[in-house]
C-alpha cells in the first residue's frame, strides 16, 4: 500500500525535479546542437517509459496486494503479449539508435575546410601548436621532448619550423571557423573536453587522436581533463578563448613559431648586472632575500619561473591585488625592465649568484607537514627543487616567510586570480588542501627541513 | 492469453548419478573453518564480502564528505581522495559484489536448489574460499604499505597506474594486481564447481527448463565469469611487468614529469580493451544473478509463477552472449578508432530488448498477483524500480553520439550506481531476508528489516538522482574538488552537499541490518522449513539450517518447475518441486496441455 504511492511520489518528484531543478546543460556553443536533439529524444523515450512502466508496478501493488480471499491468477506466460512488447522496445530502441547513428557519422567525418590544431597534455597541462604558413604541422616524437623543446618537434623536419607554439594552458580559436583538434599526450590519458562543445575526446600517448567541431559563439570556456591522469587531475585545466577572426590572427602572431624558439638567444647575465642593481637593495646584492624588506631570496630559483613572474608583474598580472601589499610594491620595480631582454638578462644574471640555503623563520610540525608535502611533491620534486616541466618553481632553500605569505595569498584569492594569470588557478586549487594557517606552518617548516 | 504446459507426466529420468561420497568432518575446525560444506564455504564468504564491504562503505563516505564539504577536512588530500574513490570501487565491484552473488548466494543455493548433496569438488571448493580470503588480505595489506594503496580509478589504466603522479603506483598497485590474481584463481576453482554442478548434479526430474531462475542468473554469471576473468587476469600480469621487469606491453614512449623513460611501443588502449572485455561482463556476472535471485523472490511473495519463464531464460542467455561484444561502449571517446561506435552502439542499444523483456516480466508477476508486503517483496520492488532508472540511464551512454558529453561525468557514476549498486544490493538485502532462516533457522525481524528499507531505497536514490543532473552540467567524475569554473552554479554545491548527507544517513543506518543479522541469529523467531510456502527444493530439506548432504537419507525427485503458484484446483496455494503429480484432476496443466 504504502510502496505503491511512494513509487507515484517517486515518479512525480523525478519528474518535478527534471523540470524545475536549476542543474542542467549549460548553453551549447557549438555546432553540436544535433547532440543535444539525440538527448532530447532518449530523454522522452526513456522518459515515457520510466513513468508507464512504474506506475503500472504501482497500480498492480495496489489493485493486487494480499487481501482476505484474494487469489493469484495461474498464467505462465503470454506469447502474444511478449511479442507486442518486444516489438514496440525494438522500435523505442531503433528510434534512439538510427539518429544516434546519423550525428555518430557527422562527428568522426572532419570537413573539408577544418583549420588544425594540436593539443598536447602533459600532468597538468595543456600546450597548443598551429601550423606555420606552410599549413601543415612538423612532426613530432616524444623521444624529443626536453625543457628546451616541449612539444618534441622533430629538428630535422622542416614542415616543424613555422609551427606557432603556445605553451600555456590558454587556447584561441576563431568563431564560426570549423576545426579539427588533433590530440597527443606525453605522459598518461587526458582527456580534452569543453562542456559547451559537447565533444570530448581523450588524449593517449603513442598515438594521436582528434575530434572536430564549430565553436560558434564567442566568450572564455572552461578546458576541463575529464579523464582520470593522477594526483593533479582536477586541477589540469585550460581556457578556450572564442574570438572573431581579426582578433584571433593577433593572438596567434603574438606567439613564437619553433624556430624562432630554437633561434631565441639566452639572457645575457653582463648585461643583467647592471639592471639588478636596483633589485639588489631590496632582495640583497647576492639575491639572498631580506626579510626586513619583504624580499624574498631570488638566487637557485629556476630562471624561467623568475621570467614568468617578472612579466607578470610588469603585465599587471601580478601585483594589482588591493590585499597584496608587498606585490604592489615590486610591480613598478618590475617595470623599470624594458622588455623581455631586459627581462631575460636579469634572470640569467641571477643564476651566476651563489645560492645558500636562505634562514629558517618558522618552527613547526614537520612530520604533519611531511604528510602535506606528499601532494606538494607530486610537481615541485621530492627533494623540493622544482620542474620546469611541471611549471613548478623551487621552494627547498628559499625563504620560508615568503612562501607562507604566497599559500594565503593562493588560498585567498589574491595571487592566482587574475584573469590572465594561466598557471595561478592550478596552484589555488592545490592551496585548499590547506585546510588552516597551521598546516601552511608545518608544510613550511617541513620544506625547511628538506 | 496462451497457457503453457508443464505437464509432470513428461518427466524424463536422467542417467542415473551415483551418490556422492561425502568426507564427514568430525572436528568444529573440519567443520566450520576448513570446511567443505558448500553453506558453510556460503557463510565464509558472505561474512568476509559484507566485512570488507563496510570498507568500502567507509571509504565512500570519505570521499562523499570531501565532495560534499571540501578543503574542511585535513586528513583528506587529493591523493587520499583518488585512493578512497579506487578502493571503494575494486572493492564493491569485485570482492563484495562478485564474491557475495557467485561465491556466497551460489554456493548456497546451487547444491540446495538442484538437489545436490554438495558442490562436486568440495575440496576445491574450500580452498577457493581461503585464496578468496588471501586475496582479500593483500588488498586489504595495499593500505599499510609506504605509498598506499593505488589511487588509479578502479580501472587501472596504464600508464597512469605504474607512473610517478598516480599515489600508489609502486607498491600499492602491484598488491592490488597480485590480489586480483589470487582473486581470479580462487573464483575460477570456485565458478567449474558451480558450473560443473548444475550441469551433472541436478537431482532426478531437475531438467534444464524446470531449474529456478536464481540458478539460471547464477548459472549464466559463472559462465561469464570464467570466459571473462582471463582477460584480466593476463592484463593484470602484463601490467605487472612493465611495472616490475619494464617490458612495454601497454607502455609507449613516455616523459613523465620531465623525465623520458625507458618504455616504447605499446598501448595504452589495448589494456582498456582487455579491461572491458572483462569489463563489461563483469556487470552481468553482478546482474545476472540479481535478475534470477529477484524473479524468485517476487514469484514466491506475489504468490505467482513467474511470468514468462522460457522467456526469462532465454533473456539470460541473451544477455550473457550479447555481453560479450558491447565492451568499447566503455570507450566512444578513448581515442580507439571511432568507427567502432557504430558497432558497439548497435550492440548495446540491442541488448536494452532482453533487458526490457526481463523488466516486463517482473512487473507483469506482479500483474493478478497475491501480493504479499514482505520484507523480501519490498527490496524487490525496490530493485526493479532502481533497474528500470539505471537501466534507462544506460540508454543514453550506450548510444554512441549521446554518451559523449556525460562520458565522464558524474552522470556515469550515477547511472553505474543505480545499475549495479543500488540495484544488485536490493537483491542481496532482499535474497539476506528471504534465505537467512533456511541458513539460521530463525526468522529476520521484520520492523527492523522494514526501516532498513525504506531508508536505503529512499536514500539511495536522495543520493542519485540528483547526482545525473550534476553529470548534465558537466561536472566531472573523479575530482577531488571542482573549484572555481565558470558554467558550473554555486547551487552545484549544495546539491554536492545534500548527496553526502544523504550518504552518510543511508551508510549509518546499514548498521540496523548488521544489527538484525547478529541480533535474529540468537533472538530471532525460530523458523519453519518452509515459512515462505516456497516451491523450490531447499526449502524441503528434512532438517533447517540442513545438515551436510542436504537431504538426509534419500535425494528429492522433481516432478514440476518451480513456480507453481496458486495453480487452480490445488490444495496449497504452492506445490513443491517434489511433490509428486497427484491422481486430483482439475489442475491448470491439465487443462491446457
Amino acid at each position: 500500500m504504502v510502496i505503491a504511492i511512494v513509487l507515484v511520489l517517486l515518479v512525480v518528484g523525478s519528474l518535478l525535479f527534471h523540470f524545475l531543478s536549476a542543474w542542467y546543460f549549460t548553453p551549447i556553443a557549438s555546432n553540436w546542437g544535433t547532440i543535444d536533439h539525440t538527448i532530447s529524444i532518449t530523454f522522452w523515450i526513456t522518459g515515457t517509459v520510466f513513468v508507464v512502466v512504474n506506475l503500472f508496478m504501482a497500480y498492480c501493488v495496489l489493485r493486487y496486494r494480499r487481501r482476505k480471499g484474494s487469489t493469484a491468477h495461474y498464467e505462465p506466460e503470454s506469447k502474444k503479449l511478449e511479442g507486442w512488447l518486444t516489438g514496440l522496445t525494438a522500435v523505442g530502441v531503433a528510434a534512439m539508435l538510427a539518429p544516434g547513428l546519423f550525428v555518430w557519422a557527422d562527428f568522426i567525418h572532419v570537413p573539408e575546410d577544418a583549420a588544425v590544431v594540436e593539443a598536447m597534455g602533459q600532468q597538468w597541462h595543456w600546450r597548443y601548436r598551429f601550423p606555420g604558413k606552410d599549413g601543415k604541422l612538423g612532426t613530432v616524437d616524444t623521444r624529443h621532448i626536453s625543457d628546451k623543446n616541449p612539444f618534441g618537434i622533430n629538428p630535422d623536419d622542416p614542415s616543424g619550423l613555422d609551427d606557432v607554439l603556445v605553451s600555456s594552458p590558454e587556447l584561441h580559436l576563431p568563431s564560426n571557423q570549423p576545426v579539427k583538434m588533433l590530440l597527443r599526450s606525453v605522459d598518461v590519458l587526458h582527456n580534452f573536453a569543453v562542456p559547451q562543445f559537447r565533444a570530448k575526446m581523450d588524449l593517449v600517448p603513442g598515438l594521436v587522436s582528434y575530434i572536430w567541431f564549430t565553436p560558434t559563439r564567442t566568450g572564455k570556456f572552461d578546458l576541463l581533463c575529464n579523464e582520470l591522469c593522477g594526483v593533479g587531475h582536477y586541477a589540469m585545466r585550460g581556457k578556450v578563448v572564442v574570438e572573431e577572426e581579426s582578433a584571433f590572427q593577433a593572438w596567434l602572431t603574438g606567439h613564437p613559431t619553433y624556430a624562432e624558439t630554437v633561434a631565441h638567444k639566452a639572457g645575457d647575465p653582463a648585461a643583467g648586472k647592471q639592471l639588478f642593481a636596483l633589485c639588489g637593495t631590496c632582495h640583497g646584492l647576492q639575491g639572498e632575500g631580506n626579510l626586513a624588506l619583504n624580499a624574498p631570496k631570488l638566487s637557485g630559483q629556476g630562471a624561467w619561473y623568475l621570467q614568468r613572474q617578472l612579466r607578470y608583474f610588469k603585465q599587471g598580472v601580478r601585483g594589482t591585488h588591493d590585499k597584496d601589499v608587498f606585490g604592489k610594491m615590486m610591480a613598478p620595480m618590475a617595470a623599470t625592465l624594458a622588455d623581455d631582454t631586459a627581462i631575460e638578462n636579469v634572470s640569467a644574471y641571477i643564476m651566476t649568484l651563489p645560492d645558500n640555503p636562505a634562514p629558517s623563520s618558522v618552527e613547526s610540525n614537520t612530520a604533519r607537514g611531511q604528510k602535506i608535502y606528499v601532494t606538494c611533491a607530486v610537481c615541485h620534486g621530492s627533494d623540493g627543487r622544482g620542474r620546469q616541466a611541471m611549471n613548478a618553481p623551487r621552494l627547498e632553500g628559499m625563504s620560508d616567510w615568503y612562501m607562507i605569505t604566497q599559500l594565503k595569498n593562493f588560498k585567498e584569492g589574491i595571487r592566482g586570480h587574475h584573469p590572465q594569470d594561466l598557471y595561478g588557478p592550478q596552484m589555488t586549487l592545490m592551496s585548499e588542501i590547506l585546510t588552516d594557517d597551521q598546516a601552511i606552518k608545518d608544510l613550511v617548516a617541513y620544506i625547511n627541513a628538506i | 492469453m496462451s497457457y503453457v504446459a508443464h505437464d509432470e507426466s513428461d518427466f524424463v529420468p536422467p542417467a542415473e548419478v551415483e551418490e556422492m561420497e561425502l568426507y564427514h568432518a568430525k572436528t568444529f575446525v573440519g567443520k566450520y573453518i576448513w570446511s567443505q560444506d558448500a553453506k558453510v564455504i556460503a557463510v565464509q564468504y558472505g561474512i568476509t564480502a559484507i566485512g570488507i564491504g563496510v570498507v568500502a562503505l567507509v571509504l565512500s563516505w570519505l570521499m562523499r564528505l570531501q565532495l560534499g564539504f571540501p578543503n574542511s577536512f585535513s586528513f583528506i588530500d587529493p591523493s587520499n581522495y583518488l585512493q578512497f574513490v579506487t578502493l571503494h570501487g575494486m572493492i564493491m565491484v569485485i570482492y563484495l559484489l562478485t564474491a557475495l552473488f557467485l561465491g556466497g548466494f551460489g554456493n548456497y543455493l546451487i547444491p540446495l536448489m538442484v538437489g545436490a548433496r554438495d558442490m562436486v569438488f568440495p575440496y576445491v571448493n574450500m580452498v577457493s574460499y581461503w585464496v578468496y580470503l588471501f586475496a582479500v588480505l593483500l588488498l586489504v595489506a595495499s593500505f599499510f604499505v609506504p605509498g598506499g594503496p593505488t589511487g588509479a580509478g578502479w580501472t587501472l589504466y596504464p600508464p597512469q597506474a605504474i607512473l610517478e603522479g598516480t599515489p600508489g603506483a609502486h607498491l600499492g598497485i602491484i598488491l592490488m594486481l597480485v590480489s586480483l590474481i589470487f582473486f581470479i584463481i580462487g573464483f575460477t576453482m570456485g565458478g567449474l564447481n558451480y558450473v560443473v554442478t548444475v550441469l551433472q548434479a541436478r537431482t532426478r526430474g531437475m531438467t534444464l527448463m524446470r531449474l529456478p531462475l536464481t540458478i539460471w542468473g547464477i548459472f549464466m554469471a559463472t559462465v561469464l565469469a570464467l570466459l571473462a576473468f582471463p582477460a584480466l587476469f593476463v592484463s593484470a600480469i602484463m601490467m605487472t611487468l612493465d611495472l616490475t621487469l619494464g617490458t612495454s606491453f601497454f607502455m609507449p614512449a613516455i616523459v613523465s614529469m620531465g623525465q623520458q623513460l625507458d618504455y616504447g611501443g605499446g598501448s595504452p588502449l589495448m589494456f582498456q580493451h582487455l579491461f572491458w572485455f572483462f569489463g563489461h561482463p563483469e556487470v552481468y556476472i553482478v546482474a545476472l544473478p540479481a535478475f534470477g535471485i529477484v524473479s524468485d523472490l517476487l514469484s514466491v511473495h506475489a504468490r505467482k509463477n513467474i511470468f514468462g519463464y522460457r522467456m526469462m531464460v532465454w533473456a539470460i542467455l541473451a544477455i550473457g552472449g550479447l555481453s560479450f561484444v558491447v565492451w568499447a561502449h566503455h570507450m566512444y571517446v578513448s581515442g580507439m578508432n571511432p568507427y567502432f561506435g557504430f558497432f558497439f552502439a548497435t550492440t548495446t542499444l540491442i541488448i536494452a530488448v532482453p533487458t526490457a523483456l526481463k523488466v516486463y516480466n517482473w512487473v507483469l508477476t506482479l500483474w493478478h498477483g497475491n501480493i504479499q508486503l514482505t520484507v523480501p517483496m519490498l527490496f524487490a520492488i525496490g530493485f526493479i524500480f532502481a533497474f528500470i532508472h539505471g537501466g534507462l540511464t544506460g540508454l543514453f551512454l550506450g548510444n554512441v553520439t549521446v554518451s559523449v558529453p556525460l562520458s565522464d561525468t558524474m552522470f556515469v557514476v550515477a547511472h553505474f550506481h543505480m545499475v549495479m549498486a543500488v540495484a544488485p544490493i536490493m537483491v542481496v538485502f532482499g535474497a539476506i531476508y528471504h534465505w537467512y532462516p533456511k541458513i539460521t533457522g530463525r526468522m529476520l525481524d521484520d520492523t527492523l528489516g522494514k526501516i532498513h528499507f525504506w531508508i536505503t531505497f529512499l536514500g539511495t536514490y536522495a543520493i542519485y538522482l540528483p547526482m545525473h543532473y550534476l553529470g548534465f552540467l558537466g561536472v566531472p567524475r573523479r575530482y577531488y574538488a571542482v573549484g572555481g569554473t565558470d558554467f558550473i552554479p554555486e547551487s552545484a554545491q549544495s546539491l554536492n552537499a545534500g548527496i553526502t548527507i544523504a550518504a552518510l544517513i543511508v551508510g549509518a543506518f546499514q548498521i540496523v541490518f548488521l544489527y538484525n543479522l547478529v541480533w535474529s541469529y540468537f533472538k530471532g523467531r525460530p523458523a519453519s522449513d518452509n515459512p515462505w510456502n516456497a516451491t523450490t527444493l531447499e526449502w524441503q530439506t528434512p532438517h533447517t539450517p540442513p545438515h551436510h548432504g542436504n537431504f538426509g537419507k534419500t535425494l528429492p525427485v522433481v516432478y514440476r518447475w518451480a513456480y507453481d503458484y496458486s495453480v487452480p484446483g490445488a490444495d496449497a496455494d504452492f506445490i513443491p518441486q517434489n511433490q509428486p503429480p497427484s491422481k486430483k484432476a482439475g489442475t491448470a496443466e491439465e487443462k491446457h496441455s
